[in-house]
């Protein structure tokens, strides 16, 4: 990592939320660049940030529209949403449009940095995946194909493996359930399939299946591997 | 208006209309409007536009009044058609006589100042003889005086002048359906009028009524509306007593009659020795009741309408049952003949009498008078010695012969009347019978469309007609069902049925407003008011209905018309009961968000205060302290909004379940982990059932009653306590219960437990929350097509909240099917 700061682009007309982001994020380093609008944002794209966080409700262009523009100019910038509850339908769209994550409106500081880390992580994990995942017990060999809960062997199936793969790729970014299945299945195929591997690979990865620890279920919008230690 | 190829001119109501002038004067109020207009009479016009607030000055010609037509066809010889009913020159504020005397008219008429030379002709030689004229020119000046005299009156009433008030006098005028009917309708009308004095006129049903043809029974029908338009009430009574004058005397008794008007009678003088005279029975014990007896006018008989041919029950001409006489006749007799020998000749004519009996059963009166005709002569020709001639040899066979034929006549006439009379009898069991099945499906329906519907087919099936239903809708009246239910007004069909509905008289084809439209659209009234418009048509262009028919419609209308005012106070009354308990609903709303809100803002502001104000006074932990309230109180805050936000949206209807297959113990996690700061405090134990089968539910939907309930179990439970989530399969459906360990729920409120804002009292002390939470929790429930009820735990002490949700039909087939 450089040691030039990350450049943060915050996007939302709320004054109050601006100047929180702003305090909070420069208090953990960030670099931040506020925008009010839309128009100003994409202007502000010049300055090249390294992460956008986009409130989806702006007073003249829609979140959706932005988000697509930005999109086109530059392919790989990570962008977190900020959305309010109820909007499971907004979230759901701005993530299949290549948003990177989300909040929800009301939402602690500390789960937007986690969020953001993850984003950008991924961004830098793009040229070269770490050979071994671990997060709490759960350790995931992608070389060997090894799968261990503590020290014991977890014998997954082919698909339980690509799910779980999948996951540790992007670990601790949502994962929807459109993008999912996509993935994993070459047919359009049904969100109830996806439903039972990710119950039978919880009964082999989780202590508790019923309180997962690690494969976590985003309701409405898909499911996020913990993101590692 | 281009009428019979000639171009006429007619007046404009609308164009009169539209200009609004304050008053209008409008010659000849008794002219019929040519086909087209919007009114088939003049004087409609000058109604509608009195009631558009415009004065209107007109003229009427004496003849044209209605009660007045007969005393005018007599003098004149001619019957005006051209009639206005007294009630449009009641309402007049004044009448002024235009008088002349008929030398002075004759004179005007021949200088061609009235009509045209050769109209003036023939109407000089008609109508305007100088003995007519003077006869008509002394009743409208009867006729003026009379107005002059009730203007007087009203004058007298309104300045509270004591009498000479009419004293109580009541007219009641018997009617059948003999033509004359009509004029004494008309007399008693003037006599009426002259003593301010109400009037009835009564038509007792007798046995005879019972065999009426259409003709007989339109004329009395005619009378009797002809009695309403001239101001009387119209009445028919079945006759109770022994005769005719008893139950005419009971009834005049009964609403305090002074003077009964009749007819006078028609009948022979044997018809009176034999079955009593009405007149004289009536004079005997009238008591102190007058009895006028009128001479009818024999005008009435040449210009009683006849029946209109569409209406004719005989139907065209059948020559089968003839036929079938011939033949009953010719098997009696080769019966007869084969018997003859066997049984001797003096019983082969009741052979005879069997098939004409047959005959007039079977088809009626005059194939059986053939039969008995057929029949004499075979039995003379066959069977009357000497026999196959018709001659007759015998004098005591000529008797035979006169006798048979006398008999046969006789019983054919017999067997036809009571055939006619079963045949009546039975139509009438029948539409009685369907009436009151009809009365009970209207009965047993809740919703109005099915009240709409059923009460559309009754009619559309019995009257064999197309049926619409109007009803009022945000002030517009609007189609609301149908039978044939594909039908479609047009616009002038529209406007007959809005013009109908405004005016709450009839309006459309067969009717006197808008006459052109191709339905006929009546107002359904109940007690309260007109509640709806009912259209009928039929594709041929013969008059839609006959009058009993008309009765039967009427029968049909009241009922669905009192059904459908049934449906509507019922929902008038679910409608206030709505409002009642939005009423309750809001105030509990504001008393619970001016606590709930502010408790926890209050903590907000006074912590937050505190920072910064004297943070030097604080030490650390204190100031750690402050800020987890903040935050602690925000969050309480949060819930409390997403709360009213959730019940807001169930409350709209704006819940739409977004159902997919899911795994409760799937969402159960999440709920956890959502819960996880509120039941930070409590164990909690969790036991999900292997392999239980996805369920149709929203996952959002279903995490936020699993929060409430998990929520709402950590305010009633105290600290330490567990609780504890299960969830099994029971037969066709999970089940998904919380328990707690708290005081669990006191008996009386299991039930209200649900209930917006409602909040179970322990000691004087209300738990801090919303009282929101497991109403949301049921009607997010209830989407999802599962139930949720409350209970006491069994085991100790404590609450279970059970959640049973349907297993799809899908994954119960494939169990079978494995």
């Amino acid at each position: 990592m450089s040691a030039a700061p990350v450049k943060i682009l915050v996007v939302d007309d709320e004054p109050p939320i601006r100047k929180l982001l702003r305090m909070g994020l420069t208090a953990h380093g960030y670099e931040v660049l506020d925008a009010p609008n839309g128009k100003t944002a994409l202007e502000l794209l010049i300055k090249k940030p390294n992460l956008v966080i986009l409130d989806l409700g702006l007073p003249d262009i829609d979140g959706l529209e932005l988000l697509r523009r930005i999109r086109l100019r530059q392919e790989h910038l990570p962008i977190v949403i900020l959305s309010s509850r109820g909007d499971e339908a907004g979230k759901v769209a701005a993530l299949d449009l290549g948003a990177d994550d989300y909040v929800t409106k009301p939402f602690g500081m500390a789960e937007l940095l986690a969020r953001m880390r993850a984003a950008l992580r991924h961004e830098l994990q793009v040229h070269g995946e770490r050979p071994v995942f671990h997060v709490g017990e759960l350790t995931v060999d992608l070389v060997r194909r090894i799968v261990k809960i503590g020290d014991r062997d977890a014998k997954l199936s082919p698909k339980e493996y690509d799910l779980l793969r999948l996951m540790v790729q992007h670990a601790g970014k949502v994962l929807t359930h459109k993008f999912l299945l996509r993935e994993l299945w070459d047919e359009p195929t049904d969100t109830q399939y996806l439903r039972v591997y990710v119950r039978q690979l919880r009964r082999k990865i989780e202590t508790e299946p019923e309180r997962p620890e690690y494969l976590l279920t985003e309701t409405g919008v898909g499911y996020r591997l913990r993101a590692p230690d | 208006v281009v009428h019979m190829g000639t171009l006429m001119s007619e007046f404009d109501l609308d164009a009169a209309l539209r200009k609004r002038p304050g008053l209008i004067l409008i010659d000849e109020l008794a002219h019929s409007n040519l086909p087209g207009s919007r009114y088939p009479k003049r004087y409609l016009d000058v109604e509608e536009l009195l009631n558009a607030g415009i004065d209107v000055y007109t003229t009427v010609n004496i003849q044209h009044i209605e009660s007045l037509n007969d005393v005018v066809a007599q003098i004149t010889q001619v019957r005006v058609r051209e009639i206005v009913p007294d009630a449009v020159l009641d309402k007049a504020d004044a009448i002024e006589l235009v008088d002349l005397t008929p030398d002075d008219l004759i004179q005007r008429l021949k200088e061609g100042k009235v009509y045209l030379p050769k109209q003036a002709e023939r109407a000089l030689k008609n109508y305007f003889s100088p003995a007519n004229l003077t006869a008509l020119r002394e009743l409208a000046l009867r006729r003026t005086a009379e107005h002059v005299d009730e203007q007087l009156l009203e004058q007298m009433q309104a300045r509270a002048i004591p009498g000479p008030w009419a004293a109580g006098e009541r007219f009641l005028v018997c009617v059948s359906e003999d033509p004359r009917s009509a004029g004494l309708v008309r007399h008693t009308k003037r006599l009426a009028d002259r003593l301010h004095a109400p009037w009835i006129a009564l038509c007792i049903e007798t046995n005879r009524s019972l065999h009426f043809g259409e003709t007989e029974r339109d004329r009395l029908a005619a009378t009797l509306r002809l009695a309403e338009r001239l101001g009387g009430e119209a009445i028919t009574i079945p006759m109770k007593a022994r005769t005719i004058a008893d139950d005419i005397i009971a009834f005049a008794q009964k609403v305090n009659v002074t003077h009964i008007i009749l007819g006078k009678s028609m009948r022979s003088r044997w018809f009176e020795i034999l079955n009593g005279s009405v007149v004289h029975d009536l004079v005997r014990r009238s008591g102190n009741i007058s009895i006028h007896v009128v001479a009818g006018d024999e005008l009435q008989q040449q210009n009683a309408p006849s029946a209109p041919g569409p209406f004719d029950s005989s139907g065209p001409f059948d020559p089968l049952p003839y036929l079938w006489a011939v033949l009953a006749v010719a098997a009696g007799l080769a019966v007869g003949l084969l018997v003859k020998p066997h049984v001797g000749i003096e019983n082969v004519d009741l052979v005879l009498i069997t098939a004409i009996i047959g005959v007039a059963v079977r088809y009626g009166l005059w194939p059986s008078l053939l039969a008995s005709v057929l029949a004499s002569f075979c039995y003379n020709f066959f069977f009357l010695p000497p026999v196959y001639t018709f001659t007759i040899a015998e004098p005591t066979n000529v008797a035979a012969f006169a006798l048979f034929t006398v008999v046969a006549v006789i019983v054919s006439n017999l067997a036809a009347r009571g055939r006619k009379l079963t045949v009546s009898a039975l139509e009438r069991v029948r539409s009685v019978e369907s009436l009151y099945a009809f009365s009970r499906k209207l009965a047993g329906t809740g919703t109005l469309d099915d009240v709409l519907w059923a009460t559309a087919f009754q009619i559309a099936s019995m009257l064999k007609v197309r049926v619409v239903l109007l009803l009022p809708e945000n002030g517009a009246i609007e189609v609301k069902a149908g039978y044939p239910p594909e039908d479609f007004l047009d616009d002038a069909d529209l406007a007959a049925a809005k013009w109908a509905w405004e005016k709450n008289r009839p309006a459309g084809r067969d009717s006197e407003a808008l006459p052109g439209a191709k339905w006929l659209f009546l107002p359904m009234r109940t007690g309260r008011g007109a509640i709806g418009i009912l259209g009928i048509s039929r594709d041929d262009p013969a008059p839609l209905l006959r009058p009993e028919q008309r009765r039967l419609l009427d029968a049909l209308t009241d009922q669905g018309a009192l059904a459908i005012e049934r449906v509507n106070l019922v929902e008038d009354i679910d409608r206030v009961q709505r409002i009642a308990e939005t009423d309750r609903l809001r105030s509990a709303l504001l008393t619970s968000i001016s606590h709930d809100l502010r408790t926890p803002l209050a903590s907000i502001l006074g912590a937050a205060g505190a920072l910064r104000e004297f943070p030097r006074a604080l030490d650390d932990k204190e100031k750690a302290d402050l800020v987890t309230t903040i935050i602690d109180e925000s969050e309480r805050l949060n819930r409390f909004i997403a709360n009213l936000l959730d019940m807001t949206k169930l409350e709209s209807g704006a819940v739409i379940a977004n159902t997919a297959a899911h795994d409760v113990g799937e969402i159960v996690g999440t709920a956890l982990r959502r819960a996880s700061k509120i039941l930070s405090g409590h164990r909690v134990e969790v036991n999900i059932g292997a392999d239980l089968p996805l369920v149709m539910i929203d996952a959002i939907l279903f995490e936020q009653v699993l929060f409430n309930l998990l929520d709402n179990a950590a305010k009633y439970s105290e600290p330490n306590s567990t609780i504890r989530i299960q969830s099994w399969r029971d037969q066709e459906a999970v089940k998904l219960q919380v328990l707690d360990e708290g005081g669990g729920i006191p008996d009386d409120d299991i039930e209200r437990i649900f209930d917006k804002f409602y909040r179970a009292q322990k000691g004087d002390q209300v738990r801090a929350g919303t009282g929101l939470g497991l109403a949301i929790s049921r009607g997010f429930v209830e989407a999802l097509h599962g139930t949720i009820v409350a209970a006491n735990r069994s085991d100790r002490s404590g609450a279970a909240f059970t959640i049973s949700l349907p297993i799809p039909q899908a994954t119960l087939t494939e169990e079978t099917a494995a």
